[in-house]
C-alpha cells in the first residue's frame, strides 16, 4: 500500500508537467499576436509593446515557460489585465465558492444517486426500477444551465420562494446545487444499480443467503460494500465534471465563483487570469483523481496481491 | 413414504423457471429421501436439475424460478410451508450448504473470521468475541494450519483448497443436521480434492450429520456415498444403494454414463459414448426423456413417460425395459448389451 | 521407424513480476523451468499435472504464443525459436491448438463458415474455389452436418462448439495439434464423443498430439506417452503403461492414488498429500516436491534430482527422484 501510494504520487508529476505546458501554451496557440489580441484591434503599437514587455512576451518561449513555472511554484500567477490585481488573489477569493458549490452538489449527487441506485437494483424488473431509471435518463439528458433556468423560472419567479441569484445564504445554495448535482445523481444512480446487480449475482451473495442472513443484511452488508468499489471511482470523477459544470451554473445564477471568473476572463481576453484559474482547476482535478485512486485501492484489498 | 429414520423427504418436487412467458421445468417430479447419518449422492450432467433440487431444499430459488409443487419434509415439517423468516433460521443452522466455486463463494471484503463469526452470531446469539474464538476452533477442525493468523486474513490470501475448508467451517459452525455439498471438489485439483473428501467424510462421521452430495463425478460418488440418485433432464432415472448401482446399473443412461467414463486404473479400447445431446429444457421429448439417445428405445419409450419402478435387485428405475408393458426385445440386458445395441 | 516431430530442450518460461516504486522487475514467476521432452510423429504425448504446474504454459511456449525465455524447440528438424515472426506464422499451418473453451476462442459474431474460411485464407492452403467443398468435408469429419455451416457459435452446445474448434484446427491440414484441456469443460457423455473423435482423426490423418490435461482417466485413454509436471518441472515421463501401472515418483504415485475410482468395492491405499502447491515465484530449492513429499530428506532440499532410469523401469520411462530404488526396496519409509 505504501509503495503504491508513493508510486501513484510520483505518477502525477508528468501529468502536472503536461498540464502546465498546455496551460502555458494556451496563450500562444491563439491565432495572432497575444499582445495584439489582449490590447484589441484599435490599440497603438506602443500599447502593444508595453503589454509584450509586461507579459515577458519578448523572451524566447522556453524562457517564458520557465518564468511561468517558477512564478507559479511561488504562488505568483501573474497580474490580471482586467483588474490589475494579482491573479492568485482573484482566483483564491473565488476558489472556495466554487469548491462549496461542487462539494454540496457532489453530496447531493451521491446521496440521491446511491439511494435511487440501490432501490432500483433491489426492485429489479419492477415498475419502481423502470420509473427510477427513466427519471435518471432525464436527469442525465438535461443540460445544467437549462435545468438551472427552469428551476429559477419555477421556484424563484413563479413561486417566489427562492432567490434568483447569488451565493452564501442557505436559500441561495439550493437551486444551483440541484441544477449542478442532478446529472451526477443520475450517473451515480445508474452506476450503483448496475454494480449492485452484478454483485447480487455473485456466488458470495448466494453463500450469505445460504448462511441464513436476513435479506436486508444480504443487501446492505454483503452486497453494498462490494458494489461501492466502482461507484466510489465514479463519484470521485464526478467531482471533476462538477468543476466544469460550475462554469455554466455560476454564470446562470450569477455566482461570483471561479467558473464565472473564467468565462468573464475569456471574454475580456485576460490571459493571465484564464491561465491561473485553469491551472488551479486542473490541480484540483489531479488531486481528486489521486484521492480516488488511493481510496479505490484501499477499498479493494484484492488488488494488493497483483 | 414417511420414515422416522429419514432426516429429509422430498416428495414430487417441481421447480420451474419462467422465461419470456414459457415454462422451463428444471426439476420435474423429484422424490428422494435422505436417511439420518447417511450420504446420498445426486449424479447428473449439466442441466440435469441436480443443483436446482438442492437450491429448492434451501428455498434459495430466485426469480424467475419458482417451486411449483411438491413437499420437502425436514424432520417432519414441510419446508415449503415455512415463512421466509423461519427458513432463515434453518439455513446455515439446521441445513447448510457448500458450493462448487471456493474462489468466489466467500465475500472478498470481509475476513475469514468475520464470515465464520457471522453465522454463529445469527444462529447461536454469540457475542462478537465468542464467535471469533469459536471461528478459530472451526478453522482448526477443518485442518487449517495456524488458525489464529488465518482468521484475520481475507479470502484472496488463501488458496482454493483453503477457501473450501473455510466454506466447510462456515457450513458446520452450527452443527447442522443436513449438509448439502454442491460439487464441493469440482474446481479443485485431485490431490486437494482427496484432502477435502477425506475431511468431509471424517467430519460427517464425527458429527453424525446427513449429507447430500451433488456431483458429476462417478468416482467421488463411489467413494463417499451410501445411496445414489442419477438425474437426467430434471428427473431421477435411477436410485439405489451405491454397491447395487455400480455393480448392477439398470437404466441405459446410468450404464452409458459408466461406460463412457475414461478410467485411469484400466485400459479401454473405445469409450462407449452416449450419442447426441441432452435435450434443451424447453424441448423435452414426449415419452421417456432419454429415448432419443437410448440405444434400446422402442415404441412405448417414445410415447409414454415411465414411472420410477422397483426392480428385484432393489434399484428404482425409470425405464420401460423393467415393466410389463415393455414392447422391445424381452431378453435384453441393458448393462451387457449396451455396446452392441449402440453400434447397431 | 519413429521420427521425432517435436523436440523441446531446456525450455524455460519466466514471467516478470513488476513491483516497487518504479515498477521494475522484482522477481519472476518461473512457470516452466528447464523442461525437455519430445513427441514422435503420429503419437500422443500428454502433459499432466495440477493447476499451476506449467503444462499449459509449455504448450503456449511451443507455439510461441508466449516468447520462451530460454531453450530450443525443434519442429520437423527446424528450430522454431530461430524463425522470424512471418516464418513462424507460416509454420503455424502445421501446428494448431484447440483450447478448453471453444466459445472463448471463436469470434461469437462469425458463423462456422466464416471461421473456417478465415482459417483457410490466413494460411492460403485451399484454393478459393474448393473451400466450400473442403468445409463440407470438414464438418462431416468432425460429426457436424452441412446444414450447420451458417450457424453462429451460440447456437451450438458445448460439445458441438468443441467440434467446430477441431474443424478449424483441421482446416489447414496440420501435422501437429496441441489440445489444451480440450475436453475438460465437457460433460462425461460428450467428452467421450470428442475423445473418440480425436482418436479417429489421429489414425485417419496421422496427426501428432500434445495433449494437455489434468484428468488422468482421459490421459490414460488418449496417450501413448505421458509427462507428469510439478511446479514447472517434469518429474516423470514415459510410456503410458509405465506411468499408470509402474509409477516411480512419489508425486505421480500420490496423484494417481488421489483419483477416486468409480467402484465402491475398490479400496486403495491413498497417499493424501499435505498442504498446497508452493508458489512458482519462489519455488522450493532442490526437489520442488520436497515440501509435500512424505519421503523427503535433507538431500531432497539440497540437490535437484535429474530425470533418470532405474532397473525396474522399461522403455523411455524416466523419473526425477533421489530415492526411487530405496523406496521400492522398502529401505526408505514415508514419514507420514
Amino acid at each position: 500500500m505504501f509503495v503504491f501510494t508513493i508510486r501513484r504520487i510520483l505518477q502525477t508529476i508528468p501529468v502536472l508537467f503536461g498540464v502546465s505546458i498546455l496551460v502555458f501554451l494556451m496563450m500562444h496557440l491563439v491565432p495572432g499576436d497575444p499582445a495584439q489580441v489582449i490590447a484589441g484591434e484599435a490599440a497603438s503599437p506602443q500599447t502593444i509593446e508595453q503589454i509584450r514587455e509586461r507579459l515577458g512576451l519578448n523572451d524566447p518561449l522556453p524562457m517564458q515557460y520557465l518564468n511561468f513555472i517558477m512564478n507559479a511554484l511561488q504562488g505568483d500567477l501573474g497580474t490580471s489585465i482586467r483588474s490589475g490585481q494579482p491573479v492568485s488573489e482573484e482566483v483564491f477569493s473565488r476558489f472556495w465558492v466554487t469548491m462549496e458549490l461542487a462539494f454540496y452538489s457532489m453530496i447531493l449527487s451521491a446521496f440521491i444517486g446511491l439511494i435511487a441506485g440501490i432501490i432500483s437494483a433491489v426492485r429489479h424488473y419492477t415498475i419502481i426500477d423502470v420509473v427510477v431509471m427513466i427519471i435518471a435518463l432525464f436527469g442525465l439528458s438535461m443540460p445544467n444551465f437549462w435545468l438551472g433556468l427552469m428551476l429559477m423560472q419555477f421556484f424563484s419567479i413563479n413561486l417566489e420562494i427562492l432567490p434568483v441569484s447569488g451565493w452564501g445564504t442557505p436559500e441561495q445554495i439550493i437551486l444551483p446545487v440541484i441544477a449542478l448535482g442532478t446529472a451526477g445523481a443520475a450517473i451515480i444512480a445508474r452506476m450503483t444499480r448496475s454494480s449492485m446487480l452484478e454483485v447480487i449475482g455473485q456466488d458470495y451473495i448466494r453463500t450469505a443467503r445460504a448462511k441464513g442472513v436476513k435479506e436486508r443484511f444480504v443487501i446492505y452488508k454483503h452486497a453494498l460494500k462490494n458494489a461501492m468499489i466502482p461507484v466510489v471511482t465514479v463519484i470521485g470523477l464526478e467531482f471533476g465534471t462538477l468543476l466544469t459544470g460550475a462554469v455554466l451554473t455560476e454564470t446562470v445564477f450569477s455566482i461570483n465563483g471561479l467558473g464565472r471568473f473564467v468565462v468573464e476572463s475569456i471574454r475580456a481576453r485576460d490571459f493571465p487570469a484564464v491561465q491561473g484559474s485553469v491551472l488551479v482547476i486542473a490541480l484540483v482535478f489531479i488531486l481528486v483523481n489521486l484521492i480516488v485512486d488511493l481510496s479505490y485501492r484501499f477499498l479493494n484489498k484484492r488488488i494488493d496481491l497483483n | 413414504m414417511t420414515n422416522d429414520a429419514d432426516v429429509l423427504q422430498i416428495d414430487n418436487l417441481q421447480t420451474s423457471f419462467f422465461i419470456d412467458g414459457s415454462e422451463i421445468k428444471a426439476v420435474d417430479g423429484v422424490s428422494l429421501n435422505i436417511p439420518k447419518g447417511k450420504t446420498v449422492g445426486i449424479v447428473g450432467e449439466s442441466g440435469s436439475g441436480k443443483s436446482i433440487t438442492s437450491m429448492s431444499v434451501m428455498r434459495l430459488i430466485r426469480n424467475p424460478g419458482r417451486i411449483k409443487g411438491g413437499s420437502i419434509h425436514f424432520n417432519g415439517e414441510d419446508l415449503l410451508q415455512k415463512t421466509e423468516k423461519n427458513m432463515q433460521n434453518i439455513r446455515g443452522n439446521k441445513i447448510s450448504m457448500i458450493f462448487q466455486e471456493p474462489m468466489t463463494s466467500l465475500n472478498p471484503v470481509y475476513t475469514v473470521g468475520q464470515q465464520i463469526s457471522e453465522v454463529l452470531q445469527i444462529h447461536q446469539n454469540l457475542s462478537k468475541k465468542e464467535a471469533l474464538s469459536k471461528s478459530v476452533e472451526m478453522l482448526e477442525l477443518v485442518g487449517i494450519p495456524s488458525p489464529n493468523d488465518r482468521v484475520k486474513q481475507y479470502p484472496h490470501e488463501l488458496s482454493g483448497g483453503m477457501r473450501q475448508r473455510v466454506m466447510i467451517a462456515i457450513a458446520l459452525a452450527c452443527n447442522p443436521e443436513l449438509l448439502i455439498a454442491d460439487e464441493p471438489t469440482t474446481a479443485l485439483d485431485v490431490t486437494i480434492q482427496a484432502q477435502i473428501l477425506e475431511l468431509m467424510n471424517g467430519l460427517r462421521k464425527e458429527l453424525g450429520m446427513s449429507v447430500i452430495l451433488i456431483t458429476h463425478d462417478l468416482g467421488v460418488v463411489a467413494e463417499t456415498c451410501d445411496y445414489v440418485a442419477v438425474m437426467y433432464a430434471g428427473q431421477i432415472v435411477e436410485y439405489a444403494d451405491v454397491h447395487t448401482l455400480f455393480n448392477n446399473p439398470k437404466h441405459p443412461y446410468t450404464v452409458g454414463l459408466m461406460q463412457s467414463l475414461p478410467r485411469h486404473d484400466m485400459d479401454q479400447e473405445e469409450l462407449n459414448v452416449i450419442e447426441g445431446n441432452v435435450p434443451k429444457p424447453g424441448e423435452m421429448p414426449e415419452g421417456c426423456r432419454f429415448a432419443p439417445r437410448c440405444p434400446f428405445a422402442s415404441d412405448i419409450c417414445t410415447r409414454e413417460l415411465p414411472d420410477l419402478m422397483e426392480t428385484e435387485d432393489g434399484n428404482q428405475v425409470r425405464c420401460w425395459v423393467y415393466s410389463e408393458k415393455w414392447d422391445g426385445d424381452p431378453e435384453v440386458n441393458v448393462k451387457d448389451d449396451y455396446k452392441t445395441a449402440r453400434s447397431q | 521407424m519413429t521420427t521425432k516431430l517435436l523436440e523441446v530442450n531446456n525450455l524455460k518460461q519466466y514471467f516478470p513480476i513488476k513491483g516497487g516504486v518504479f515498477g521494475r522487475t522484482v522477481n519472476h514467476v518461473k512457470a516452466v523451468d528447464d523442461v525437455s521432452f519430445y513427441v514422435n510423429e503420429g503419437e500422443t504425448l500428454s502433459i499432466v499435472g495440477e493447476s499451476g504446474c506449467g503444462k499449459s504454459t509449455t504448450g503456449r511456449a511451443v507455439l510461441r504464443l508466449d516468447e520462451p525465455t530460454e531453450g530450443d524447440i525443434q519442429f520437423n528438424g527446424e528450430n522454431l525459436l530461430d524463425l522470424n515472426k512471418n516464418d513462424m506464422r507460416k509454420k503455424r499451418k502445421d501446428m494448431q491448438i484447440i483450447f478448453q473453451d471453444p466459445y472463448a476462442s471463436i469470434n461469437p459474431r462469425q458463423t462456422v463458415r466464416q471461421v473456417l474460411e478465415e482459417a483457410m485464407a490466413i494460411q492460403d492452403v485451399v484454393p478459393k474455389a474448393d473451400r466450400v467443398d473442403k468445409m463440407m468435408e470438414l464438418l462431416d469429419t468432425v460429426g457436424l452436418g452441412s446444414h450447420q455451416l451458417d450457424r453462429f457459435p451460440h447456437e451450438f452446445s458445448g460439445g458441438q462448439r468443441q467440434r467446430v474448434g477441431i474443424a478449424r484446427a483441421l482446416a489447414v491440414d496440420p501435422k501437429f495439434i496441441i489440445c489444451d484441456e480440450s475436453v475438460s469443460a465437457l460433460d462425461v457423455s460428450i467428452q467421450a464423443q470428442v475423445l473418440n473423435l480425436l482418436k479417429n482423426l489421429q489414425e485417419q490423418y496421422n496427426l501428432t498430439y500434445l495433449f494437455i490435461a489434468h484428468d488422468l482417466g482421459v490421459v490414460r485413454h488418449i496417450s501413448d506417452r505421458v509427462a507428469v509436471m510439478y511446479l514447472g518441472r517434469v518429474v516423470e515421463i514415459g510410456e503410458k503403461e509405465e506411468i499408470f501401472d509402474n509409477p516411480k515418483h512419489p508425486y505421480t504415485k500420490s496423484l494417481l492414488s488421489a483419483i477416486p475410482v468409480p467402484d465402491p468395492s475398490h479400496k486403495q491405499e491413498r497417499i493424501v498429500l499435505k498442504g498446497d502447491v508452493p508458489s512458482p515465484i519462489d519455488p522450493p530449492p532442490g526437489c520442488r516436491f520436497h515440501t509435500r513429499c512424505p519421503f523427503a530428506t535433507e538431500k531432497c532440499r539440497d540437490e535437484t534430482p535429474e530425470l533418470r532410469k532405474t532397473e525396474t523401469m522399461t522403455g523411455t520411462h524416466e523419473a526425477a527422484c533421489h530415492y526411487m530404488e530405496d523406496i521400492e526396496a522398502g529401505r526408505h519409509k514415508a514419514a507420514y
